[in-house]
């Protein structure tokens, strides 16, 4: 019981971190689109977790509602608008392939090497600031809040601007003349 | 982080259930896979064809992408209506401009006939 | 920050007043059925008279200011520097109406949200240049690119447009996201996102040793993701095909007004977020600088579509103007400003001729279309010429006066060999620029060669910018003192 107290939240970390790793394999690997759909959504959720786990509830909760839940329903969507009989006929995957998993193997590399032991600096250095409000206690939806619509709240509106945009992107391609 | 152990307990009481109910049905169920039991179930009718036959509008696609547009927008209301009060006339003129842009937003789809079925 | 920034917000004012303009457009464009096209007349006015009540806005409120002001809560700064490039920028947005108001009437889109789109993307690019804070700038970017997609893709029953909305949105997307990565590594690392105390946290952070790594994995992954925006080989992969594919005055948009927001937030950022890495940022611009110009200019040598071949020549030219960026002196950085703003005419009127050349199925876009063009429209075949000579580099046009001052900034600043690739690559680029001026003088039009549309509109268009083009190499004072005032701090 000791040693789940002192180490727990770090267990739980590399737990959902293999998960959410091994099932974003399994999107790529999966000949039935739908299993690899439902890989995603489960690689989704494990980095939610890893949100909770950094006291970002704000973050993860986001994950799992837009992630989890609409970008899910779009990659079902799709699934639905293809045409899945013919996907057993396509190659997995090009030629390119090897040379694609040399370059990410080297890019992991690269990653690990240098993360390796480094301390992340101010930011991650006091975690404390993700829930608090000017020094008090606060969830962190409120510390969020507080940032976002008062410091940030030229992105705020920005994005509300960016969001437009976007629907009307939807609407002139996904719409026929 | 102890506040999260409920609901760690509730996944992994989630998760056994999962486990057990279908080790159940394995053990119970009579019969093996493959047959009319791969069928689609269309309510005792039997299917005249797959449904990837068949092409889809687009605008299943739109709606889907509009749904997610809008998703994203609720988000940004929770971390406002948590802090309402301490955000006080600033943070719910603030609000109300992102909304009226996304106002125009919904007209414009509206307008275009992207919501229309028929 | 207890009370409204009022003044805040009334500063910001032009950016505010284009934003609801293009949501006034998109609404009232998106009433009644399928207008095909009607009305587009009455929507360009609207969006040039947009554009420039916001410059005068711009003139009224954000102009004249000797000390940088940041507004806000560190959001956006008010400076000489975003002055001139907000100025340029409202410019080059209306000689992109005016180049399209054919396409929109022969296309039969609804005018409304084509403009609408324009305005949006210009808003965009006013705040990127102003933008303070690196999450600011990143949105704003964001606007001016998911714009800049959708217009990209607008032929949508050409495959070739769709291909180009395709490539750009999906690699588009991908350098955003290297960006914010590097942009999130820095912020890991300093704990700041503000341009003005980043540098200082940068060097702290590198002081305390753990830093390091971060620090150089992030602002490497940040300067990828701006070299992708600008156009840099080996960046530029999307360009020759989103150039082709997109419709020509999307094109030139993207090729003035993308293109300069993109150096003006890459500058701001590499002179004052990263001035302490100068020397770093200085190599790989440098090294970059030269394979561009480079391989831009080779990769022209064999286009048979003038499109491509133009594509090409703008990533060419973002090379020239990366000898200026990297000098990090006061003559290199207005040498910038000088150039993109020359640029900016050259170009547009470029592809406006294109535009009069062609025809729906994308005629207009070979050598051959231009052959005889003398004979049958000397008007527009001086102004080609014009411009491909500016292009090129030659006396007495714009294009001249901005390589000259490109190189000897280079030159003084110690970068020598920079400045001597240069010249080379200018000599060879004078061979497929030549190539169209022979086409349209020497060779005689076939009976399949296209026809120049007579469009007043889009002629003025295209002799303002043959006009502009020769007042700059002839009298580049004004534009120069200009510039000089509009620098930003050395790094």
């Amino acid at each position: 019981m000791e040693f789940l107290t002192a180490h727990g939240p770090a267990l739980l970390f590399y737990l959902f971190a293999a998960m959410a790793l091994g099932s974003a394999v399994l999107v790529v690997t999966m000949r039935n689109p739908m299993y690899g759909a439902l890989s995603l959504l489960v690689s989704f959720l494990s980095v939610a977790v890893l949100f909770f786990l950094r006291n970002a509830e704000f973050v993860a909760v986001v994950q799992i509602f837009v992630y989890g839940g609409g970008i899910m329903v779009l990659f079902l969507f799709v699934i639905m608008l293809i045409n899945l009989h013919r996907l057993h006929e396509v190659r997995m995957f090009a030629q390119s392939a090897p040379l694609g998993i040399l370059v990410g193997v080297l890019l992991v590399a690269l990653f690990v090497f240098s993360f390796v032991g480094v301390g992340f600096g101010p930011a991650l250095a006091t975690p404390e600031n993700m829930v608090s409000v000017e020094g008090q206690a606060a969830g962190n939806s409120e510390a969020v809040a507080w940032l976002l619509y008062r410091q940030y709240l030229l992105p705020f509106e920005v994005a509300s601007v960016f969001l437009l945009v976007a629907m009307v992107g939807a609407v002139i391609l996904g719409r026929r003349n | 982080m102890a506040n999260y152990i409920p609901i760690l307990v509730f996944v992994l009481v989630a998760i056994g259930f999962l486990i057990v109910s279908l080790m159940a049905a394995r053990i119970f169920r009579h019969g093996g896979k493959g047959g009319t039991n791969a069928d689609p179930y269309e309510c005792g009718n039997e299917a005249d064809s797959l449904a990837h036959d068949h092409r889809f509008s687009i605008r299943y696609y739109l709606i889907a992408v509009l749904f997610v547009i809008f998703d994203v927008e609720t988000i940004f209301l929770f971390p406002w209506a948590v802090m309402f009060d301490r955000l006080a006339l600033f943070g719910f003129i603030e609000m109300m401009v992102f909304l009226a842009i996304l106002v125009v937003g919904y007209v414009y789809v509206w307008n275009r006939g992207a919501l229309d079925w028929a | 920050m207890t009370a409204i920034p009022i003044r805040d917000f009334l500063l910001l004012a032009p950016e505010i007043f284009l934003a609801v303009a293009g949501m006034a457009m998109l609404v009232a464009g998106s009433y009644g059925r399928d207008n095909g096209g009607n009305g587009h007349r009455g929507c360009s006015v609207c969006a040039v008279a947009a554009l420039a009540m916001t410059g005068g806005l711009v003139f009224w409120l954000q102009g004249g200011r000797e000390v940088p002001e940041v507004i806000l809560s560190g959001m956006f700064v008010l400076d000489g520097y975003a002055f001139f490039w907000k100025i340029l920028l409202l410019i080059a947005a209306t000689l992109t109406i005016f180049l399209s108001e054919r396409f929109v009437a022969e296309g039969g889109y609804r005018p409304g949200e084509y403009y609408a789109l324009i305005l949006f993307a210009t808003t965009g690019m006013l705040l990127m240049v102003s933008g303070f804070n690196l999450l600011s700038i990143w949105i704003s970017l964001e606007l001016m690119a998911l714009s800049s997609y959708i217009l990209a893709g607008y032929f949508k029953h050409q495959l070739k447009s769709t291909e180009a909305a395709l490539k750009y949105f999906v690699l588009g997307a991908l350098s955003s996201g290297i960006l914010l990565y590097g942009v999130s590594l820095l912020y890991g690392a300093t704990g700041t996102l503000e341009l003005a105390g980043l540098s200082d946290a940068l060097s702290l952070a590198v002081a305390a040793g753990d830093g390091q790594v971060l620090v150089a994995l992030g602002w490497l992954l940040l300067a990828m993701g701006l070299f992708f925006k600008v156009a840099v080989v080996p960046f530029h992969v999307w360009t020759p095909d989103v150039y082709v594919g997109a419709p020509t005055p999307i094109t030139s948009f993207l090729a003035i007004a993308s293109k300069a927001a993109s150096f003006a937030v890459l500058v701001r950022i590499f002179y004052q977020g990263l001035a302490f890495l100068t020397p770093d940022w200085q190599w790989l611009t440098a090294a970059l600088a030269t394979i561009t110009m480079i391989w831009g200019n080779l990769a022209a040598l064999t286009q048979k579509n003038v499109k491509r071949m133009l594509a090409y020549s703008s990533i060419a030219h973002a090379g020239y103007v990366l000898i200026g960026v990297l000098t990090a002196t006061e003559d290199g950085q207005w040498a910038v400003l000088f150039y993109l703003a020359a640029y900016t005419f050259i170009t547009a009127g470029a592809f406006g001729t294109v535009v009069l050349l062609e025809r729906r199925a994308y005629a207009g876009e070979t050598y051959e279309d231009y052959a005889g063009l003398a004979r049958r429209a000397p008007f527009l075949a001086a102004s080609m010429m014009i411009f491909l000579l500016a292009l090129t580099g030659i006396p007495p046009t714009g294009g001249f006066v901005g390589k000259i001052y490109l190189f000897a900034a280079a030159v003084e600043a110690g970068w020598v060999w920079v400045a001597v690739v240069g010249v080379l690559t200018s000599a060879i680029s004078l061979y497929y620029y030549m190539g169209l001026i022979v086409q349209m003088y020497l060779k005689d039009a076939e009976d399949t060669t296209p026809e120049p549309l007579y469009a007043p509109g889009l002629l003025a268009t295209v002799g303002l910018c043959a006009v502009i083009t020769v007042l700059l190499g002839l009298l580049p004072g004004p534009l120069i003192e200009l510039a000089k005032g509009s620098l930003l701090p050395l790094p």
